[in-house]
């Protein structure tokens, strides 16, 4: 019976990991938010992991294993709020974990850190640059947390780290491609319709579990079942779409996001220009991820959930 | 794909119905069975909504089939030479590359397609800049072609896929009629990849498209303006607009040589690649030095005969 600190306990993940975890191991959640429906067994520090007190947790509990998914991936909020909470929080973690003797580290970051340029390879292996940043200046947190995680994998041995970057994640979760999906109409990119990589949050969990096995180190891509157009992935949802010219989208885009009604920012439409595709053998060699749902099935489970639903009535 | 579900599933729908239509025209040209098979030949790597990894569509070829066909049999009326049985394995296919619009390409991969035995479905390697252009990069990438990196190569590769490489690149398609059938320098990037996959290298010359836009002078501040690799000046464009970058009717020959095996050590010496690359290179041009002499003198050479 290890324990296990779960940062993000609130989120959607963080809630599924943490159902899943908790059979077998002592599960400590740590969240600014609270948990109010949880399992007995589980305990949760509503704390944010800036603040001193997170130290005096690894302190009074033995941690054998930590897994970060406290991260913000809301535009909306200012840079430096962004910067002070991705970056920072993960940095004080990795010192508590280099500190207090845990085993194991596993961060949840993003492919979209690779970012989506016209002349990337169509395949990204995890050794390809993180240029996501360029440009693109709301993702450089992000970014930053990734290359910081990989930095401390290199430089403390001791810690198994595991860096997982998975594809666009589709489920109850409220993230961005769950949402752009569920739009009652999908605004696109006129003339292109770039291959797009999806897969359910219950695949993830079970990566996040894998990685968490003994001897499990490194940066490993996530990629799910085969890649398809997001024209087709929007066909088979039952969804319209409207192609716009870039120029025009990008204007309305703009001005979307200036009077602050939109949720992403105009860099972001190069994703549904350009492809940003990881290539996962990796992960399928080394951790034995196999994702188990097919393409039509993981669109399936996106149109049970809930946000999709309302956007169909 | 025929019957399957979600059979039409996919591709943009603006190109789609404009191409549907077109496609109708032409259907008479069509023949289904040799359809089924060389849509077949590329079939197996298909995911649930037909697309194969890299955005290849074969409902979508079939749509435009009965174009490449009209350009092929009609327009172009091309005649191969040396096409004898293909090797099923993994191939690289060598090219010149002229004409500014890469007409060569698609012509090279409907020999490939209509006479190759067994016919085969050819990856060609676009240019780095193609990607980021609206339709066109869409359409190429449903009809099978690939951005022309080393990753995505050798990814093909390994698959045992059969890819079109020219790599003269830009300095080849792009340069001007009085540099016709002088082949350009070659990158070295295409044997190191064919050595480390241990691929046979097809080497191949296209007579004819060198006339079919014969570009007089190229507007180079333009096309630094426009963000293109060049901006040709033929006897028609930009005069006619549009339309005059129509390329003319010309016979076209595509010359096939024997595969050449490379072994070796990839990562060797400059000088032992360099030295593959011109093996190569030679051989291209000795087979357009034939093409030449065969196709005999001008007027005769570009309008060609009724096809045998």
């Amino acid at each position: 019976m290890s324990v296990i600190v779960l940062t993000g306990i609130a989120g959607t993940l963080g809630r599924l990991l943490a159902r899943q975890l908790h059979l077998d191991h002592e599960v400590i959640g740590l969240d600014r938010r609270d948990l109010p429906d949880r399992p007995k067994d589980i305990r949760v520090y509503t704390l944010d992991i800036r603040r001193k007190r997170c130290e005096s947790l690894f302190r009074r509990h033995k941690v054998n294993a930590v897994v970060h998914l406290n991260i913000m991936h809301d535009f909306r909020r200012p840079q430096a709020e962004l910067h002070a909470f991705n970056v920072l929080g993960t940095q004080r973690l990795l010192e508590y974990a280099a500190r207090h003797g845990v085993r194991k580290f596993v961060f949840l970051s993003t492919a979209n850190v690779y970012g989506a340029r016209p002349d990337n390879p169509q395949f990204l292996t995890e050794e390809a640059l993180l240029l996501a940043g360029e440009g693109f200046s709301e993702m450089r947190s992000l970014v930053s947390a990734d290359m910081l995680v990989t930095s401390f994998f290199w430089k403390t041995p001791q810690v198994e780290t595991v860096i997982l970057r998975p594809a666009h994640i589709l489920g109850t979760a409220t993230n961005g491609p769950s949402a752009y999906l569920s739009l009652p109409c999908i605004p696109t990119v006129l003339g292109f319709d770039p291959m797009i990589q999806v897969m359910h949050e219950s695949e993830v969990v079970g990566a996040i579990v894998a990685a968490l096995a003994p001897g499990r180190r490194g940066v490993y891509n996530l990629a799910g079942p085969p890649a398809a157009p997001l024209s087709a992935l929007a066909k088979y949802l039952g969804k319209r779409t409207l192609p716009l010219p870039y120029s025009v989208l990008r204007a309305l885009a703009q001005r979307a996001w200036q009077m602050g009604v939109a949720e992403v920012p105009p860099p972001e439409l190069d994703f549904l220009r350009f492809p940003c595709l990881v290539d996962d053998a990796r992960a399928r060699r080394e951790l034995g991820f196999e994702p188990r749902l097919t393409l039509p099935q993981t669109l399936d489970l996106l149109r049970k959930s809930p946000t999709f639903r309302r956007s169909v009535r | 794909m025929e019957g399957n579900l979600y059979d039409d599933a996919g591709y943009s729908p603006q190109l789609d119905e404009y191409l549907s239509e077109i496609g109708h025209w032409f259907r008479d040209w069509g023949d289904k069975d040799w359809e089924n098979r060389v849509l077949s030949s590329g079939a197996a790597r298909l995911n649930e909504f037909g697309y194969d990894p890299f955005g290849m569509s074969p409902a979508f070829i079939r749509k435009v089939i009965p174009i490449v066909r009209f350009l092929y049999r009609a327009y172009f009326r091309v005649s191969t030479h040396g096409l004898h049985e293909l090797p099923t394995t993994r191939l690289m296919f060598v090219s010149n590359h002229s004409g500014q619009i890469p007409l060569d390409g698609a012509l090279i991969a409907a020999a490939v397609a209509v006479e190759g035995r067994p016919p085969r479905i050819l990856r060609s390697m676009v240019e780095r800049w193609v990607p980021s252009l609206p339709f066109v990069s869409l359409f190429m990438a449903r009809c099978g072609q690939v951005l022309g990196d080393p990753e995505n190569s050798r990814r093909l590769l390994e698959n045992d896929e059969a890819i079109l490489v020219f790599p003269e690149g830009t300095r080849g398609i792009s340069k001007l009629y009085r540099d016709r059938y002088k082949l350009q320098e070659f990158g070295t990037g295409f044997m190191r990849l064919a050595m480390e996959t241990k691929t046979p290298i097809v080497p191949i010359a296209v007579i004819g498209v060198e006339e079919a836009v014969p570009a007089l002078f190229n507007f180079k501040r333009l096309a630094r303006f426009l963000g293109t690799p060049s901006f040709p000046v033929t006897p028609t464009f930009p005069l006619f607009l549009g339309l005059g970058l129509l390329p003319y009717p010309v016979k076209v020959h595509i010359w096939f040589g024997e595969p050449m095996p490379f072994g070796g050590d990839a990562d060797d010496e400059d000088d032992v690649i360099d030295r593959n690359v011109d093996k190569v290179r030679d051989r291209v041009a000795a087979l357009i030095a034939r093409g030449l002499k065969e196709r005999g003198p001008f007027p005769f050479s570009v309008l060609g005969g009724i096809r045998p």
